[in-house]
């Protein structure tokens, strides 16, 4: 098999990239694309693991999949959560750039 | 080196270039349209490695929702908030070299403590019929998280109509 820490530096640069681009993305779309980058990232380290740290048959331990699984679905809710705050204020603010939405600043 | 293991490198090294690739033009391209198309890239990738680490399930459900739900969204959002792309703006606001620089910071980190540790692996071969195991656990062991999970899809589902209706 080939080593774990080859899919841990994956994920970490994978990470990294997606951290990048949520700070330092003007658009919010992207911003939250960055999101959906480290979500993945994280999903990669919990199969991995999974694969290569789990109790051996009959027991079969699942809840790294599971995990993965269950992460997924909140990206997808939240995604859709997101993406209706961004079209609502590009409807009041006609703008999705993070630095023009400066209501509650001071 | 068994044939198995140059294919599971062959496939490890492919997805992830692709994973990467896709990635670095989602964050990197100015045109918010193209960064998602890259972002599909990234997630297909990713795909290939769940295939490569045989979570054949967790591949497809990643290909369906991420590729087939929520770069649709994505791309959705892009066309209903057209406007940002056309001025001469970049893509980046004025703290993006701290941005890289945090970003390579953290990834030196992580790189030091998944090379450093002593992963405690046990080289098991995974069974090809895990799939019904997974539908039976999620009814069984994680019943409660999994209705949890669609109790919030709901929500999620009902305040995204509220927040983005006229």
């Amino acid at each position: 098999m080939i080593p774990l820490p080859f899919y841990l530096l994956l994920a970490a640069a994978l990470f990294c990239i997606g951290l990048f681009g949520a700070l330092a993305r003007r658009n919010a779309i992207a911003i939250l694309m960055g999101i959906e980058l480290m979500l993945n990232a994280v999903n990669i380290n919990l199969i991995a693991f999974w694969r290569y740290i789990q109790p051996a048959a009959p027991t079969w331990d699942l809840a790294g999949q599971i995990f993965a699984l269950f992460v997924i679905t909140l990206a997808a809710a939240e995604a859709a959560i997101a993406l209706a705050l961004v079209i609502a204020i590009y409807r009041s603010r006609d703008t999705v750039n993070v630095e023009e939405v400066d209501l509650m600043k001071w | 080196m068994s044939t198995d293991l140059v294919l599971t490198y062959v496939g490890f090294f492919m997805m992830g270039a692709i994973a990467l690739i896709g990635a670095v033009l989602a964050v990197s391209q100015r045109n918010i349209l193209r960064a998602a198309l890259g972002l599909i890239v990234s997630f297909i990738g990713v795909a290939g490695i769940y295939f490569v680490l045989e979570a054949e399930f967790v591949g497809v459900v990643q290909i369906l929702i991420y590729v087939g739900a929520i770069t649709i969204l994505i791309l959705f959002a892009i066309m209903l908030t057209r406007g940002l792309m056309q001025g001469t703006t970049s893509g980046h606001n004025s703290q993006w070299l701290a941005a890289a620089l945090l970003a390579m910071l953290l990834f030196a980190a992580l790189a030091l403590v998944a090379l450093g540790t002593n992963w405690n692996v046990a080289a098991t071969r995974v069974s090809s019929d895990l799939i019904p195991k997974i539908g039976a656990e999620l009814m069984t062991t994680y019943v409660l998280p999994f209705e949890a999970v669609s109790l919030l899809l709901l929500a999620a589902l009902v305040g995204a109509i509220v927040i983005a209706r006229e």
